[in-house]
This record gives C-alpha cells, sequence and structure tokens, in this order.
C-alpha cells in the first residue's frame, strides 16, 4: 500500500496537525518509507494468533465507589493557556474559541 | 576528579553514615560539576535550590537520628518525562511550553519520600521518541566520551536516547544516578553509548502514574549508574505497587541486593543466534563470544537458543508504539495546558495549529502513521497484524526461558555516532533499538551494562534480558558479568577533573 498526498492530508486532519501544502509531498515520501518497512509483517504467519494488547496478565483491579479526589478546580486551571475564572461559579473554565455561533 | 562527584550510591551511603561528608556537600559538588558540564546540554531544567533543600533535610534528619530512607541525601537527576511538582516538565518538547506539574510523578514522590536529592531535570528525545537525544526541542545532549585519534576528536556524539541527558550525566559524573523511561530501548542503548548500566524492570515493576505517556503498553521507568549494584539501589526505591497505576503489578519488591551475592555457577545462559545485523561491526560480536566466555567463567552454562521471530520485533514495535502515542499525545491540544497557538479561527483550526507548531517532525511523524495504521480500512492489515506477532515475540521469550534463566545479546548495534548522523532516514535511526526492542515488546526485565571499548575508545554495552519479575537472577546475572569484564573506564572530565 502507498501513501498518496490525498491520504497524508487526511490523517493529518484526522491528527489534528496543520501540514503546509507544500510539505506533503515530502512528508508522503517519508511515511511511505516507513510503511513499506513495515509491511514486512506480511510474511509472518499468525493464522489463528490472538492479538496480544497487553503484557500484564491481570485482571483490571476494581476498587470501591467512593470519592477520591476533586475539590481541586484550581489546581486543574492552574496551567490552563487562557482560563477563565468565572464570577460566582464553582470553579472556572478553560476558555476556547467561539464554538456555537 | 573531585572525591566526592566520581562515587557510587554504596559509597556516598557509606560516607554519609561515617560522616567523612554531609548530603549538602555532596549536593554542592555535584550542582558545581554540572555548572561546568553545561555544554553538555544535559538538563533542561538545573534545580540547585530543591537540591540545597533536601540536602539540608537530610542532614538534619540524620542529625537528629531520625529514620532515614535508602537514598537519603544521594543526589539524583530525573529525566523530564517525569512530573514534578512546582518544577517545569517538557517531555523534550515545545508543546509542553510553560507547564508546571501541580502533582508529583508516583516513581520520583517515592525517591523523594526515600531522601534522594533531586539536582534537576536530564534532557531527552522529545516525548521519549528517538535514539539519538537529536528530536529534543532542547537541543541535542553531547555524549562525554571522544572518540580516540586525531582526526575524531572534534566530533561530538550523541548519548543515544531517549534518555539521552540522564546517560551523559551519569557517565560524566554529575550524578551519581538518573532515573529514565525506556520503551524501546530508552534506557539500554544511551547507557549502553555512554558506557554506564542502565536498566529496564519488568513491565508493571514501577508505577507509570505521572509519568508522560508514550506508548502505554511498552513504557517503564528504571534506574541509571555506574555499577549494577547502584541500579539495584535505585530500582529497589522506585518499585512498587501503585493503585493509581492499574497495570502496576500487585507483587512485592524483593530484596535485588541480596540476589547480587549469589554466584553465577550453574546459571544457564541462552545466547539467541537471530541477534546480529547486516554491517554489524565485528567489535560488538567479538565483545558478544567474549561476553560468554566470561559467563562461562564465573561457572554458568551457555547454550544457543532461538528466537525466530527477533527479526519482525522492530516493524511490530513501529507499529504499536506509533499506534498508542497517536492516541496518548490527542491530549495535547492547546486547551488545557502548554502551548497554544490561536491565529483567530475556529476550534478545529487552533488544533492543527498548536500541534502543528507544537509538535517536532519525529513526534508528528509517528503520530501521523499510528493515526494511519489505526484508521479505518487499515487497522486489520497494521495494527491488529503487529499485535498478533507480538503475541509471537511473547511466546518465543516464553519458550526459550523454558530451558534458560537469562539471554545474553549486544546492547546496540553499534557505538555512539555522531551527532546528526542519521537523521535523514528514520528507518536507520530506528535500527539502534533492534536489540532492545524485542524485550520491550514481551515486557520483560532486562540491563545494558558496560563491558568493553571499540577501537576508537568508546564504550560498547552488553544486554542481559530475564523472566517476568525475575528482576533478582537479572541482577545476579549481571553481578556476574560485571564482575568478569571490569570495566572501569571514564571519560575524559569525569567528575570535574580537567
Amino acid at each position: 500500500m502507498s501513501l498518496d498526498k490525498a491520504t497524508v492530508r487526511k490523517i493529518a486532519y484526522l491528527a489534528r496537525i496543520r501540514v503546509p501544502d507544500d510539505a506533503l509531498d515530502g512528508l508522503a515520501r517519508e511515511l511511505n518509507h516507513i510503511i513499506g518497512w513495515v509491511e514486512q509483517l506480511n510474511e509472518v504467519d499468525t493464522t489463528g494468533v490472538e492479538p496480544m494488547a497487553s503484557v500484564v496478565d491481570i485482571r483490571l483491579p476494581k476498587r470501591a465507589d467512593e470519592v477520591s479526589d476533586g475539590g481541586i478546580a484550581g489546581e486543574v486551571l492552574k496551567n490552563a493557556p487562557e482560563p477563565v475564572v468565572a464570577p460566582g461559579a464553582d470553579g472556572g473554565f478553560f476558555a476556547v474559541p467561539k464554538v456555537v455561533e | 576528579m573531585t572525591a566526592l562527584t566520581g562515587l557510587s550510591i554504596a559509597a556516598v551511603r557509606d560516607g554519609l553514615a561515617e560522616r567523612d561528608f554531609t548530603a549538602l556537600e555532596l549536593a554542592r559538588e555535584h550542582l558545581r560539576s554540572i555548572e561546568k558540564a553545561r555544554h553538555l546540554n544535559a538538563f533542561i531544567t538545573e534545580t540547585p535550590e530543591i537540591a540545597l533543600a533536601r540536602a539540608k533535610e537530610s542532614d538534619a534528619r540524620r542529625a537528629k537520628g531520625k529514620a532515614l530512607g535508602p537514598m537519603d541525601g544521594v543526589p539524583i537527576a530525573i529525566k523530564d518525562l517525569f512530573c514534578t511538582a512546582s518544577v517545569p516538565t517538557t517531555a523534550g518538547s515545545h508543546i509542553l511550553d510553560g507547564f508546571t506539574p501541580t502533582y508529583e510523578s508516583t516513581v520520583t514522590a517515592k525517591l523523594k519520600a526515600a531522601g534522594a536529592v533531586m539536582l534537576g531535570k536530564t534532557n531527552m528525545d522529545e516525548f521519549a521518541m528517538g535514539s539519538s537525544n537529536m528530536t529534543s526541542y532542547h537541543g541535542p545532549v553531547k555524549n562525554p566520551w571522544r572518540p580516540k585519534g586525531r582526526e575524531k576528536r572534534d566530533k561530538n556524539l550523541v548519548p543515544g536516547g531517549s534518555s539521552g541527558g540522564s546517560a551523559a550525566a551519569v557517565a560524566a559524573g554529575l550524578a551519581p544516578a538518573a532515573i529514565g523511561t525506556d520503551t524501546g530501548g530508552s534506557i539500554r542503548q544511551p547507557a549502553s553509548f555512554c558506557g554506564i548500566v542502565g536498566m529496564k524492570p519488568t513491565y508493571g515493576r514501577c508505577s507509570r502514574w505521572g509519568i508522560v505517556a508514550f506508548a502505554s503498553s511498552l513504557d517503564q521507568a528504571g534506574p541509571f549508574a555506574r555499577s549494577v549494584e547502584d541500579t539495584a539501589i535505585l530500582l529497589a526505591a522506585m518499585a512498587g505497587h501503585d493503585p493509581k497505576d492499574s497495570t502496576s503489578a500487585p507483587v512485592a519488591v524483593p530484596d535485588f541486593q541480596a540476589a547480587l551475592k549469589k554466584s553465577a555457577k550453574g546459571l544457564k545462559v541462552g545466547i539467541p543466534k537471530e541477534y546480529t545485523m547486516d554491517g554489524m561491526p565485528a567489535a560488538i560480536d567479538a565483545l558478544w563470544k567474549r561476553g560468554v566466555a566470561w559467563m562461562q567463567a564465573q561457572g554458568a552454562e551457555c547454550r544457543e537458543v532461538s528466537l525466530p521471530h527477533t527479526a519482525y520485533a522492530l516493524p511490530t514495535y513501529y507499529i504499536v508504539a506509533p499506534a498508542e502515542a497517536s492516541s496518548n499525545l490527542a491530549r495535547y491540544d492547546g486547551v488545557r495546558f502548554g502551548l497554544r497557538v490561536d491565529e483567530g479561527g475556529t476550534l478545529d483550526e487552533m488544533y492543527a495549529a498548536t500541534r502543528g507548531e507544537g509538535f517536532g517532525a519525529e513526534v508528528r511523524r509517528r503520530v501521523l502513521i499510528g493515526t494511519y495504521v489505526l484508521s479505518a480500512g487499515y487497522y486489520d492489515a497494521y495494527y491488529l497484524k503487529a499485535q498478533k506477532v507480538r503475541a509471537l515475540i511473547a511466546e518465543d521469550f516464553r519458550k526459550a526461558f523454558e530451558a534458560v534463566d537469562v539471554l545474553l545479546t549486544p546492547t546496540a548495534p553499534s557505538a555512539a555516532f555522531a551527532i546528526g548522523d542519521k537523521m535523514d532516514d528514520p528507518v536507520a535511526m530506528y535500527l539502534n533499538d533492534v536489540f532492545t526492542v524485542p524485550a520491550s515488546l514481551a515486557g520483560l526485565p532486562a540491563i545494558s551494562l558496560p563491558a568493553g571499548l571499540d577501537a576508537d575508545g568508546l564504550p560498547l554495552g552488553l544486554h542481559l534480558i530475564a523472566k517476568p519479575f525475575d528482576e533478582e537472577t537479572l541482577f545476579r546475572a549481571a553481578a556476574a558479568l560485571e564482575e568478569a569484564c571490569s570495566f572501569d573506564a571514564h571519560p575524559p572530565g569525569f567528575g570535574g577533573s580537567p
């Protein structure tokens, strides 16, 4: 399989990474080089093999359904590039460009 | 060499106990050596105020006869991937500009509780993606080692990566020990390039909580030091179950130091015949053979084993790790922390502008590869296929460990190379991790120790791999190998020497 310019543009959009148009060809070449190299996995017969997602063979632990965290809105907002602390609200907000007209 | 900057953790602990010197003197000497070695660019953030304060606290505890931790007064360097409260944490990336965690990672919190004295945050490849420290937004790190020979002397070498700053700091005598993280070789390969010991524990041995995530099914924290014993001491202070990381294993931490005292007599060492590569320098093959002879001289039995899927480990890794990274790095969107690039457009445009500017070339490449292999229509062909091959690689190890206790291989297919080399070919750079990645995919503990110098006078490492949660056997074998090869070389300028 080979990635063309349109595919690279599409995955860059999916990944929300801005790539200038004049960089798409170079990027497509680089990604094709890597994808072409990983395709050697097609030589391996994996019939009947269960995919392995994790090396740890443990069941996810459960804990009591109790509040163990929270009440730290100030800390959560501390690193915000543009925090908005609304007067009277019980905490602040993260400011983002307008999404609803 | 000043006396205090060349000491092992074990010697530091003894010296502090004997009142030969104070933790404050130790911290000051190491801070001075860091200042003198700033040209190496090993640190992104130096934390002298924290170091001096913690050293004074340690001295006060000792003076008052209070309980002391296993690392009390010992200076250490921290890879800038561990979140540290009130100290900027960059992960080597532009996109975390201005980020100062309000919380402490479990591993650094444990080290603090053990009395360790943080000297600073070390340089690294951006988001731990790299094998040369060249992808850091904060610039490359220089390896303190210099090649012999007039024409080569002026070449600066890479320290390896991604934990390049931690490895360079320990090799140069700026810290007796450091911590790093290893996803596909990011502790072991730089340890080999810098002539020190670097160890990746079993996946699940150390908590990942508070470590900036790269590939969550592979990332593990581990120690760097100048002896096997020191890595055992440091690991004991880092390891243990943590309810905040659901993949951290609820198993007890054994006495790693006790394991070092056991002889290697009767230990079964497997030599995987597939661990060789076209164009690998003869010096590495020769060192590997010497390693076999050294282990035999220590009473171990060496035999050839086969890990048939070894050649497929690296391509498997370069599907699995970018896939996980593309998901983990989705959080860097300019909304809640770090860099924001807002040109007055839509929210989507702000995301894309922030990530386009905030991520470096290698991170962008891996996020795009990861996005591609997880996208509709390609998931089965790439991601699912890689997960199946990963299962076969893990099975190879499981079978090999039915017959042997540890595996002995080279750590890396070359010695340290020049800064700037391999930058035009990502796949050539990826090949650095050809011998370290298989153990990562299987979640196994592994260690690199310096075993010799090549013709240019550069260090080369040997690599041991053990069964899951059998760090004791790993340390036992490593201590025997360390004793047999008696490597005691240091780079020029070690610990502030001229």
